[in-house]
C-alpha cells in the first residue's frame, strides 16, 4: 500500500542556517501521527514544507506515491493536503458561513463563475452548513467570525480544512491559545475525525499525544531524533532528556 | 431576480433527500447568501439623482459628464482596490490606453464610430491590463504601488517617444467622432454624451454588481481577508487577481474612451500621476468596497474641485487635501462608512 504522505530526506536552510535536517516521515491512510519536539525544534517549518509554504534545499514530498515536491501550495491544497494554523488565519471580516463557502467553492470550483450570484450555488452553502452542523457551529454561521470567541474561531480553523476534504491533514497545535475550560471541545472534534484522513498533529500537551497518537515523531533542532510507537517514545531516555531539558530552559527563563 | 428561483429549488433538493426538510439554519443561511444580491429601493436614488440632474441643470452638462466618466473610473479603481484589496498607483494607465485608442482610431483610421471604438478601447486596455497585471500582481503592498506607479509612467514616456504619433504632451485635438447610433449629434451643451455616459455608466455599474455579487467575488473578498488562507484553500490567487484586473482594466480604458469622446480632444496627461491619485482619493472619500462609495465619492470630489477652482484657480487642492485629511482621521471608510455607522446608532436607539 502506498503511504498516504511520505516525506523523504527533506532539508531546508535558511542560509546557513539548517532548520529541517534529513526528515523521513511516513503517514500512512487513517495515520494518527503526532510531531512533538521542543520549541524551535522546526515543526511549523516542516508542515510549511509539506503543504508547500516553502520550498525544501534538497528532498522529497510524495502524495499517494505521486511527487508533489515542485507544486504550488494551492495545488497540493486542491490534491488534498489540508492545515490549520498555529494562529488563526481566518476571513475575519466574513461570516462563519462565508469562510465555509469560500473552502468548499474552491475546492469544486465553483468560485470561477463570476456571471452568477454566490447565493445561487445551492449545493455549496448545503455542504457548509453539514459541515457547521457537524461542528455545532450552525448557530454561529451568520456571525462574523471577528465577533466570535477565539476557542469557536479554532473551531472554524478546522472547519475549512474538513470542507477541503482531505486525505491528509496536518493540524498545527490545533487548542493552541484556547482556555483549557474549552479546549476539550476541540480535542473531541479531533478525536472524531474520519479514520480515513491521515492526520498529523503537532501538539504540546502530552496528554493529548498520547491519547490521540498511534505514532510520534520527535523533532530536535530540525532533525529527527527518534520515531516509534507511543510506549517506546515515552520510555525513551533521550526523549525525557530534551523534553526536560527543554523544561527546565523553560523553567530558569521564566524564572 | 429570476435565477433566484430554480436556486432555490436545486439548493433544497439535496437536504430534502438527506433529512427529509430544509432545516431552518440551512434555509437561512441560503437566505443570507441570496438576499446580498437582491436590490434595495436605496438602489435607485444615485439614478434618479442623475437623471434630475439633467432636468435640473441643463447648461451644467459639460460638467456632469465628466463627473459620470469619473464615477465610471472610479468604480473600476473599486473592483480592485475595495473588493479585492489591490492596492495601485497606476489606474491612469488604464484610462489613458483607452483615451488613445479611441484618438487614434478617429484621427489615423477615421474611425469615429463610438460604441465599436468603445469596445476596441476596453479591449485595447484589458490587454495591457492582463499583461502589466500577470506580470505585477505577483507583489503587493508598497513594491505594487511603486510597480504599478512606474508602468504608467512607462506608457507616458513611450507615448512621449512617439510625437507623431500621439501629439505629445500636445496631444491630439478636434476628434471627429460619429453621431450616437448614426442619429443623436452632439450639441454644445453636452446633453447628448450626458445620456451616453449615464447609459454606459449603468450598463457597466451593474456588470460590476454582478460580479462582485458572485462565487468569483466572493473569493476577492476572502483574497482581501486572508490571502495566506486562500493559498492554503487551493484557490488560484494569481489567475483570479489577474482576471479582475484585466475587467477592472476594461472598465477604466471604457471611461478613458468617453473621456477622449466627449472632449473630442485628449493630451498624454491622461497618464499623469494626478489621476492615478485622484481617483484614489475620490473612492477614499465616498467609501471603498461598496461600489455606490464610487458615486458618492467622485461627485463630491468633482464638486468641489469645481467650487474650489472657481474660488481659488492656483489652490483648489488644498480643499481636497484637507477633506481627505479629515476623512482619513475621522471617517477612514468613507462617506458610506460614516452613514453605515449613523445607522447603527439610529437602530440601536428605536428599540
Amino acid at each position: 500500500m502506498t503511504a498516504a504522505l511520505e516525506i523523504r530526506e527533506l532539508h531546508k536552510n535558511f542560509g546557513a542556517l539548517q532548520v529541517t535536517r534529513d526528515v523521513n516521515l511516513t503517514l500512512d491512510r487513517g495515520a494518527r501521527h503526532a510531531l512533538i519536539g521542543p520549541n524551535g525544534a522546526g515543526k511549523t517549518t516542516l508542515v510549511n514544507l509539506i503543504t508547500g509554504v516553502l520550498k525544501p534545499t534538497s528532498g522529497k514530498v510524495l502524495l499517494d506515491g505521486e511527487d508533489i515536491t515542485a507544486l504550488s501550495q494551492a495545488k497540493r491544497s486542491r490534491r488534498g493536503i489540508a492545515r490549520t494554523f498555529q494562529i488563526n488565519q481566518l476571513f475575519r471580516g466574513l461570516t462563519v458561513l462565508e469562510n465555509l463557502y469560500l473552502a468548499i467553492g474552491e475546492r469544486t470550483r465553483a468560485c470561477n463563475r463570476l456571471w452568477r450570484p454566490a447565493g445561487a450555488e445551492g449545493a455549496v452553502i448545503e455542504e457548509a452548513m453539514v459541515h457547521l452542523e457537524s461542528l455545532k457551529l450552525a448557530d454561529d454561521a451568520l456571525k462574523l467570525v471577528r465577533e466570535l470567541p477565539y476557542g469557536r474561531q479554532r473551531l472554524v480553523e478546522i472547519a475549512i480544512a474538513l470542507a477541503q476534504r482531505p486525505r491528509v491533514l496536518l493540524l498545527d497545535e490545533p487548542a493552541a491559545g484556547v482556555p483549557s475550560s474549552e479546549s476539550h471541545l476541540i480535542l473531541d472534534v479531533v478525536g472524531a475525525l474520519d479514520p480515513d484522513i491521515a492526520i498529523l498533529i503537532i501538539e504540546h500537551d502530552m496528554d493529548v499525544v498520547f491519547r490521540f497518537a498511534k505514532q510520534i515523531t520527535v523533532l530536535v533542532a530540525g532533525a529527527v531524533l527518534t520515531q516509534g510507537l507511543p510506549q517506546e517514545i515515552i520510555a525513551d531516555p533521550r526523549v525525557r532528556a530534551v523534553y526536560l531539558g527543554a523544561e527546565a530552559d523553560r523553567e530558569t527563563r521564566h524564572g | 431576480m429570476a435565477e433566484t428561483n430554480p436556486a432555490m429549488a436545486e439548493a433544497a433538493a439535496p437536504s430534502s433527500s438527506a433529512t427529509g426538510g430544509m432545516s431552518a439554519q440551512r434555509a437561512r443561511a441560503i437566505a443570507f447568501m441570496t438576499n446580498r444580491h437582491h436590490l434595495s429601493w436605496l438602489e435607485t436614488i444615485p439614478w434618479v439623482l442623475a437623471i434630475a440632474a439633467y432636468f435640473i441643470f441643463p447648461d451644467r452638462m459639460t460638467f456632469g459628464t465628466q463627473t459620470l466618466i469619473m464615477v465610471l473610473f472610479a468604480l473600476s479603481l473599486d473592483l480592485i482596490l475595495g473588493f479585492a484589496g489591490i492596492v495601485t498607483l497606476g489606474h491612469a494607465a488604464f484610462f489613458g490606453v483607452g483615451a488613445y485608442t479611441v484618438a487614434l482610431l478617429a484621427s489615423r483610421y477615421g474611425w469615429g464610430e463610438p460604441i465599436t471604438a468603445l469596445l476596441a478601447s476596453a479591449a485595447a486596455a484589458a490587454v495591457v491590463g492582463f499583461a502589466s497585471g500577470w506580470l505585477l500582481l505577483r507583489y503587493r503592498g508598497l513594491s505594487l504601488l511603486v510597480l504599478t506607479l512606474s508602468t504608467t509612467i512607462m506608457l507616458q514616456e513611450i507615448g512621449n517617444l512617439f510625437p507623431t504619433i500621439t501629439g505629445g504632451y500636445d496631444g491630439i485635438p478636434g476628434l471627429q467622432i460619429s453621431p450616437l447610433f448614426g442619429v443623436f449629434q452632439y450639441d454644445l451643451y453636452s446633453h447628448t454624451n450626458y445620456l451616453y455616459c449615464l447609459a454606459v455608466l449603468f450598463v457597466l455599474f451593474f456588470m460590476v454588481r454582478r460580479i462582485v455579487n458572485s462565487p468569483f467575488g466572493e473569493a476577492l473578498a476572502g483574497i482581501r481577508e486572508n490571502v495566506a488562507r486562500m493559498h492554503a484553500i487551493g484557490s488560484p490567487v494569481h489567475g483570479r487577481l489577474v482576471a479582475v484586473y484585466t475587467i477592472a482594466a476594461a472598465i477604466a480604458g471604457v471611461a478613458g474612451a468617453l473621456f477622449a469622446q466627449t472632449n473630442a480632444y485628449v493630451t498624454l496627461g491622461v497618464f499623469d500621476f494626478e489621476n492615478s491619485a485622484g481617483v484614489m482619493v475620490m473612492l477614499a472619500l465616498g467609501g471603498a468596497g461598496r461600489l455606490y462609495g464610487a458615486f458618492a465619492g467622485a461627485v463630491i470630489y468633482m464638486v468641489l474641485q469645481d467650487y474650489l477652482a472657481k474660488m481659488s484657480p492656483a489652490f483648489w487642492q488644498f480643499g481636497i487635501g484637507l477633506l481627505l485629511v479629515f476623512t482619513v482621521m475621522f471617517a477612514r471608510r468613507g462617506l458610506f462608512g460614516v452613514l453605515e455607522d449613523a445607522r447603527r446608532l439610529l437602530r440601536r436607539g428605536t428599540p
